[in-house]
């Protein structure tokens, strides 16, 4: 029997969430054994339009030549994963999509913007193409995507952690950040998967894993105030990374004052 | 507390060394990261003395005082339910050969047995209940392995927080039962008594004088001190029928408008007993992992049923958590599963009570069966 094909794709992207293949080690190793690796220009294996089992697409979808790309990995692929935020739920990149000021931007930052051809706002795969499963979080981790991968070789669906973090910081005895120190954490509406990285080393949650299942944004987003935050910054907790997530994107909204872009 | 014996404040460090002696890895409230958490104690410089915790729904500060008191405060996030219920831990594992057969093989915990410092009287109320979950019916071995060898050495409780309310639930702040030693802290050193034959073994190393009739009245006196300073309470010790008349009580969705669903409230809590399970694949596929981790009724997972979720609403979560702990339990263990530490409405992110809750649900003297 021939080795399930892989193949990981980079959109627009930091790379980072690749990298939870590369930082693998020994697991690595185990996966190349495993499966056939047709595309993954950061590892050094180039061929684009291989047809694969699972495509893991990086990245959101943010210029023309992209959203036609996008459409060759779905017909090229049995089942399409996205890894992280960006691919997710857009990534910090949307946060453009707020105010509608790409073209802004464009013309402050590029010397010759003429040359620069961008959407108008960065989208997640979803709002392209037929996504079979996502892995949220910025960036995702090596825990997180193998256990996908090893689901996908079984071939069930993955396991959808939906969970708030706050149930694993408690299994992890992290001290309560919000309840301690009267910082914002966003625990409460962020979706597990990171074992609780930031409440173990004190610091509140940023939501980078977008939101959890059943989430009361608009009770936390009450909790925010009452710790004293104004409202631009309860918008600016909900609307970061995953300002896409409609749960986020709604709430962020709700707080998110006339002329905030130009503060 | 008539066979109370004194130790002196500086002989408590032979305490720690006797149990240490005998095999016990000794763990005691050390202060972590702003709260009071049950860790490795090796020396009793570590404990929190002169610490004290100020407790309010949702908040919870550490204060210094200038008291030498060790044990002059309430309690932290967690009790003694970590060290037997673990979050998370494994219970079996499955290898598969080369020509396909399967070999499972069971995880008992073989840690060395542990002795904790400072359990307080709702931590061992909570204990006997979870004892009766773990171990009556279908006896768990993985808790059975913990707590086992579990040594406990309690206090008496003389500095409640004002979420606490033991006295309403029948659970403290006298530790009555359930320890091999108890201690009174006075400004001078402890009042010892023994709770069991472990408890009287580890008693004869340690340098006992004996007690004065004023100690024993002081002592008494702190604990009695302890229960009047309670305010909250529950509407009654019995609320199951009460509850199970409003399943439709207003309540249930004003409250879900603050609820965050998110478990903090189930984790804290010493009764609690609900855990999930999950079976970790290496990623060769050749073995795996089947790994039991605390849930909660506010998760989704605690409802799915063949992929439907039955409590898909923070309402219908909020009323399990509250129809069971303090009604369904008097079904499954002939009493309430509060046994008043109040940890629910300190740790709840937006300070949710549920003394508060249960009133407005069963009426103020819990007479609400109507
Ligand atoms: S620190 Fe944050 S994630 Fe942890 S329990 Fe508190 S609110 Fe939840
Ligand atoms: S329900 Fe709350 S007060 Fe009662 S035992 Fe549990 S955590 Fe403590
Ligand atoms: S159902 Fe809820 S209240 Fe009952 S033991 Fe489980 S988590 Fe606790
Ligand atoms: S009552 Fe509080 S701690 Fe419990 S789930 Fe609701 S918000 Fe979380």
């Amino acid at each position: 029997m021939s080795k399930p094909r892989i193949a990981v794709h980079k959109f627009s992207s930091c790379d980072g969430c690749q990298l939870a293949f590369l930082n693998a080690g020994e697991d690595l190793l185990t996966l190349g054994a495993l499966v056939d690796i047709r595309h993954f220009l950061e590892a050094g294996f180039a061929e684009e339009g291989a047809e694969v089992d699972i495509a893991f697409v990086e990245g959101s979808i943010s210029t023309p030549d992209e959203v036609e790309r996008i459409r060759r990995v779905r017909a090229n692929s049995r089942h399409l994963v996205t890894l992280g935020a960006c691919a997710t739920a857009g990534g910090l990149q949307a946060l453009r999509n707020l105010d509608d000021s790409n073209e802004d931007w464009k013309q402050a930052i590029y010397a010759q913007p003429e040359f620069i051809h961008t959407l108008a706002h960065a989208e997640p795969v979803h709002a392209h193409v037929k996504v079979d499963f996502e892995l949220w979080g910025c960036p995702v981790n090596g825990r997180q995507v193998l256990a996908a991968v090893r689901q996908l070789l079984f071939g069930v669906a993955p396991l959808d952690e939906r969970d708030k973090v706050c149930m694993e910081c408690k299994r992890q005895h992290a001290v309560c950040v919000m309840v301690t120190q009267g910082k914002p954490c966003m625990g409460p509406v962020t979706r597990t998967g990171c074992g609780a990285l930031c409440p173990r080393f004190g610091r509140d949650c940023y939501a980078c894993f977008g939101p959890a299942e059943n989430a009361n944004t608009a009770a936390l987003a009450r909790r925010l105030e009452g710790l004293g935050l104004p409202p631009v910054d309860i918008a600016r907790r909900f609307l970061f990374i995953n300002s896409q997530a409609p749960a986020f994107r709604e709430e962020g909204l709700r707080h998110y004052p006339p002329g905030f872009a130009d503060d | 507390m008539k066979h109370a014996a004194f130790l002196p404040r500086h002989a408590l460090q032979i305490l720690l060394d006797a149990l240490s002696g005998e095999g016990y890895r000794v763990v005691g409230p050390r202060v972590r990261d702003g709260a009071i958490l049950y860790e490795e104690l090796r020396d009793v410089a570590d404990l929190p003395a002169g610490w004290r915790d100020e407790q309010q729904p949702g908040q919870y500060r550490l204060e210094r005082t200038d008291t030498q008191r060790s044990f002059a405060w309430a309690h932290g996030p967690q009790g003694i339910k970590p060290l037997v219920f673990r979050p998370r831990e494994s219970l079996w594992r499955v290898h598969r050969s080369a020509d396909g057969r399967m070999a499972f093989s069971a995880s008992i915990p073989q840690d060395p047995p542990l002795a904790v410092i400072g359990a307080r009287a709702c931590d061992l109320a909570a204990l006997e209940l979870q004892d009766r979950h773990f171990l009556e019916s279908i006896r768990d071995p993985s808790y059975a392995a913990h707590r086992a060898g579990l040594f406990i050495v309690a206090v008496h409780c003389t500095h409640p927080a004002s979420t606490c309310f033991c006295v309403s639930t029948g659970d403290g702040p006298r530790a009555g039962k359930g320890f091999d030693l108890a201690l009174s802290e006075l400004d001078e050193g402890y009042l010892i008594e023994v709770g069991s034959e472990r408890g009287a073994h580890i008693a004869r190393m340690l340098p006992l004088q004996l007690s004065s009739d004023e100690q024993r009245e002081q002592a008494e006196a702190e604990i009695a001190h302890a229960a009047a300073l309670q305010t909250r309470q529950l509407p009654g010790t019995n609320l199951r029928d009460s509850l199970f008349a409003n399943l439709d009580h207003p309540r249930w969705r004003e409250v879900a408008e603050r609820c965050l669903s998110c478990g903090n409230c189930t984790s804290v809590c010493p009764t609690c007993f609900c855990h999930a399970e999950q079976d970790l694949p290496s990623l060769d596929g050749q073995s795996a992992e089947h790994v039991r981790q605390w849930d909660s009724c506010f998760s989704e997972g605690h409802s799915t049923i063949h992929g439907i979720v039955i409590r898909a609403e923070t309402g219908q979560r909020y009323r399990q958590w509250l129809t069971h702990k303090l009604g369904s339990w008097h079904d499954q263990y002939g009493r309430s599963g509060c046994v008043g530490c109040g940890r629910c409405i300190t740790w709840c992110p937006v300070g949710i009570d549920l003394t508060e809750e249960a009133r407005a649900i069963c009426g103020p003297n819990g007479e609400g069966a109507t």
